[in-house]
């Protein structure tokens, strides 16, 4: 009961009823207010499309996935902070598919600059462009870019929902607002009576809001501190619901099989077999797909393993070796960027020693926890969803399109993600859900798929090729000329998720390369695309993630051959450029003792990286047990300009951390005929308790602006480790995943 | 055939034939939620469970051949009377998208009750079967200690 009564609760944000309130709040740098796409029952009030409120209390809407990164807490705190409403007595909803949550950060972020030396004018320049996320239906959770977009935003959404249900309570007491206080979830009166939010609701919707003035960060009570997660009590009770959760009367469940030969078509298939497995109840041809739906997941998942199907050929050359030669090939094409070319990259500086070297990563698959899943009903006029996904208002559209309904007929019920990290943000699940669901008009169906569908179809994060030069003169690095070769996840997602076709230099190929904050006289990076089909997306951290191994990597093999330390080698070139930076290399210089000398036995690497807005310094240590190599240890130190929620930034950064030294660890993703080679998590293992280093973490805030925190202890964790077993065994890392050259602990 | 199985003090007669994994059974047929599909292969242990006072894999275990009562997350403690493992997980704030965590805590519980002062290498043994994607393991490991320090206290 309390499931089903928790879906038809939750419904009432999507339900055709009524339109009450609606009132938009001066709260959105956008000339004209979308428009709110809460729909609330009677004695419900949608005060703005972020705050609804009802004889039960407050509900906020945080329109931002909760995948795990804790954005459902720290937005509910940005709005509860100046609401005045005690979090622990909110709910907290993902809220339907609608313009008015567009993410206005993530546009700001395409803008060519490197962002460290953001200027004031180029920041507000930014602010402007992000109101086009509005226009392109940028509703999307990625590039770390959350409290970036709802730091002022949601503050300004609490403060002005507050000032108007003060404006309905002086308006029925007869005095004036000023002479009233706000305090968890009531206004008080100057008698010392109040009256609750729920009580003032419908009042306050009939009334603007006047201008507001944000409180002083020393007057906040949730920002700023570690809050309880909202979620956490959920999720250590088996109570939390996630996609693969949903249940409904008459459900039925339904495993998939798509080409294993990424993008090919299906010639035909014989189901006979399956059809009479127990408990199986039909099995559907979805075009290059089936599903087997049955009574239970298990026995579709049987049945589907008796469906012979016969595939046609993948679109792309079908081995790993061919994918790479063609990517090595780009490396003679016309260079798609330029992103930064300083000084003279060309000449070799006189009397300086040259370094050349070639790097390769593999392709990496997502492996989120629980792996893709969809539940649809289509009832031959409205279509329903039930998923955890990173961006409703594509997935909208593109199920609409595929049920053959109105868009504004297809209903987005945003889950609990267990896991995204870049994959839920892609739209095949819901589609194939979509598909299935339009074949069985009536009957809710739930498509989940299994851990070898999920890790055979993922949308990968590209295998890469970085070719680098450089040289060294007096101890310093005067030269690096990075040339950077692989798939681009941009040109192929844009036109996945909104049907664009974009032109011009890819940023995001070269992040995390060219955007560092080294001052190298003659310092360029190229950026080099590869045409090939193999299905690329977003990986926590996307171009940084290769990025950062090459640049930083090399960056320690210069120090190296200029025989001086890669910590003190990397502060000296970044004096001047970027404080914050420096900071943080100075901070983990400190918390790990950092001599530059190890005792035989151990090794210690340093790598760092500045991404989405956020400069981090990692440290890791390695030790020799007997011939294996342990990770000992790990110090991270971040910049993050304000620290909202101190232990979610220091989660956030340990999971970041560990993210990409599983990968750097045993993540490959390698192709034979044309399919993927790795089934399970046997074959595409992460690093788990026993292997996982202890860490340390500092948070610092001296940086100028607000930085992201999803993704940017990713990127150095990868050649931290490598030039630690670099400084261990004195072989250098230069092709990932190290368990191939190196004994690790596995 | 029906088949009786005892579910964190309850009994269900299930419809299902008898070589359907007990994960499935849980999830599909009783509605049983907390405990995850990850792997199918026990690779994970998402869907760790008790059978008895055994920590198992619900995936491996075909509901012919369940050999006691089982006892799922859902079962050890509720939102509103936490067990005491689930008070330490929440205390430390361990979970992060939280989809691993009913099996990370199923094995904790049964961690320790076999050992109610595990050292670092005691936990390193009993938890390097549950995969956490999130890496929530600095947690994990601090919240099964203070879990531990708890139980002794009473």
């Amino acid at each position: 009961m309390s499931r089903i009564g928790k879906i038809a609760r939750r419904s009432f944000l999507i339900g055709s009823v009524a339109i009450v309130g609606g009132v938009a709040f001066g709260a959105y740098k956008i000339n004209q207010p979308a428009p709110n796409p809460l729909k609330p029952l009677t004695g419900q009030t949608a005060l703005n499309p972020f705050i609804l409120i009802d004889a039960e209390g407050v509900t906020l809407i945080a329109p931002r996935a909760e995948m795990g990164q804790g954005v459902h807490t720290t937005w509910a705190a940005l709005i509860a902070e100046e609401l005045d409403v005690a979090l622990e007595d909110v709910r907290v909803l993902h809220g339907p598919a609608g313009k008015a949550y567009y993410n206005s950060a993530m546009m700001g972020e395409a803008l060519p600059g490197k962002g460290y030396d953001t200027s004031a004018f180029q920041h507000s320049l930014g602010e402007a462009m992000g109101s086009i996320g509005k226009l392109v239906d940028l509703q999307l959770t990625g590039g770390s870019s959350s409290m970036k977009d709802g730091f002022v935003r949601m503050r300004e959404t609490g403060a002005a929902a507050r000032e108007t249900l003060k404006q309905a309570a002086a308006n029925r007491l007869g005095i004036s607002r000023d002479q009233l206080k706000t305090e968890n979830g009531s206004v008080i009166a100057p008698d010392g009576s109040s009256l609750t939010y729920s009580e003032l609701a419908e009042d306050a919707a009939g009334i603007t809001p006047p201008d507001v003035t944000l409180r002083d960060p020393s007057q906040w009570r949730y920002l700023g501190k570690s809050t309880p997660r909202i979620d956490v009590v959920g999720k250590s009770t088996g109570t939390a619901q996630f996609g693969i959760d949903t249940r409904l009367p008459g459900m039925k469940f339904a495993a998939l099989r798509a080409n294993p030969r990424l993008g090919g078509g299906m010639k035909g298939f014989d189901a006979s077999a399956a059809e009479t497995m127990p408990g199986v109840e039909k099995v559907v041809d979805l075009g290059n797909a089936v599903a087997v739906v049955a009574n239970n997941t298990w026995l579709a998942q049987q049945a589907l393993d008796m469906v012979e199907i016969d595939w046609e050929d993948a679109p792309y050359p079908p081995e790993t070796d061919q994918l790479f030669d063609a990517i090595a090939r780009s490396f003679d094409e016309k260079p798609n960027s330029s992103m930064r070319d300083d000084g003279d990259a060309e000449t070799l500086p006189e009397g300086a020693t040259e370094l050349t070297v070639e790097y390769r990563v593999p392709y990496l698959a997502h492996a989120t926890m629980e792996p893709m899943n969809a539940t649809a009903l289509h009832d031959g006029i409205t279509l329903d969803v039930w998923c955890g996904n990173q961006d409703p208002i594509f997935q909208q559209k593109k199920c609409a399109e595929l049920a053959g309904v109105e868009q504004e007929n297809v209903r987005i019920h945003t889950t609990l993600m267990g896991g995204g990290f870049g994959r839920r943000a892609e739209l095949d699940f819901a589609s194939y859900a979509t598909l299935l669901a339009t074949q069985m008009k009536g009957t809710p169906v739930q498509l989940t798929w299994s851990r070898e569908e999920d890790m055979r179809h993922d949308f990968y994060r590209p295998g890469a090729i970085g070719r680098f030069r450089g040289a060294i003169k007096d101890g310093r690095a005067v030269l690096l000329d990075g040339q950077i070769a692989a798939q681009s996840v941009m040109g192929q997602s844009l036109k996945r998720y909104a049907g664009i076709s974009p032109m011009g230099p890819d940023k995001v190929h070269v992040e995390g390369a060219f955007n560092q904050p080294y001052g190298i006289p003659n310092y360029r990076i190229r950026g080099y695309l590869t045409d090939l089909a193999v299905p690329v997306g977003s990986w926590r951290s996307v171009g940084n993630s290769h990025n950062a191994f090459f640049h930083e990597t090399f960056i320690d093999e210069l120090a190296h051959a200029a025989g001086r330390d890669p910590l003190v080698f990397r502060i000296e070139l970044m004096q001047g450029v970027h404080a914050p930076s420096v900071g943080c290399l100075e901070a983990v210089r400190e918390m790990s003792g950092w001599t530059g000398k190890t005792p035989d036995g151990v090794g210690r690497g340093v790598a760092f990286t500045y991404s989405f807005g956020t400069p981090v310094a990692e440290v890791i240590e390695v030790v020799d047990e007997d011939g294996t190599i342990r990770i000992r240890k790990a110090w991270i130190a971040c910049d993050v300009g304000t620290a909202l929620d101190p232990s979610i930034i220091e989660a956030q950064m340990e999971s970041g951390l560990i993210y990409g030294l599983s990968a750097a660890c045993f993540g490959e993703i390698t192709f034979a005929g044309g399919e993927v080679e790795q089934f399970n998590f046997p074959d595409y293992d992460a690093l788990r308790l026993h292997n996982t280093p202890e860490i340390e973490t500092r948070i610092l805030e001296t940086n100028r602006y607000l930085g992201g925190v999803g993704e940017p202890g990713t990127p150095p964790s990868m050649p931290a480790l490598g030039n630690a077993l670099f400084d261990l065994t004195g072989k250098r890392a230069r092709t990932l995943p190290l368990s191939k050259e190196f004994d690790l602990l596995a | 055939m029906s088949t009786s199985l005892k579910i964190n003090g309850k009994t269900h007669d299930v419809d299902l034939p008898e070589d359907v994994p007990l994960l499935w059974v849980l999830r599909d047929e009783i509605g049983l939620t907390g405990t995850k599909y990850g792997c199918g292969v026990a690779a994970c242990g998402a869907c760790t469970v008790h059978i008895g006072d055994t920590a198992v894999r619900s995936c491996q275990v075909a509901l012919g051949d369940v050999w006691d009562d089982v006892t799922t997350i859902e079962g050890l403690g509720t939102p509103e009377t936490m067990a005491v493992i689930q008070s330490a997980w929440v205390e430390h704030q361990v979970a992060q998208c939280g989809y691993c965590q009913s099996g990370q805590i199923m094995q904790a519980a049964a961690l320790l009750a076999e050992n109610d002062s595990p050292t670092d290498e005691d936990i390193d043994l009993a938890m390097q079967g549950n995969l956490c994607r999130c890496g929530t393991y600095p947690r994990i490991r601090a919240a099964i200690h203070a879990a531990s320090a708890k139980m002794k206290e009473v």
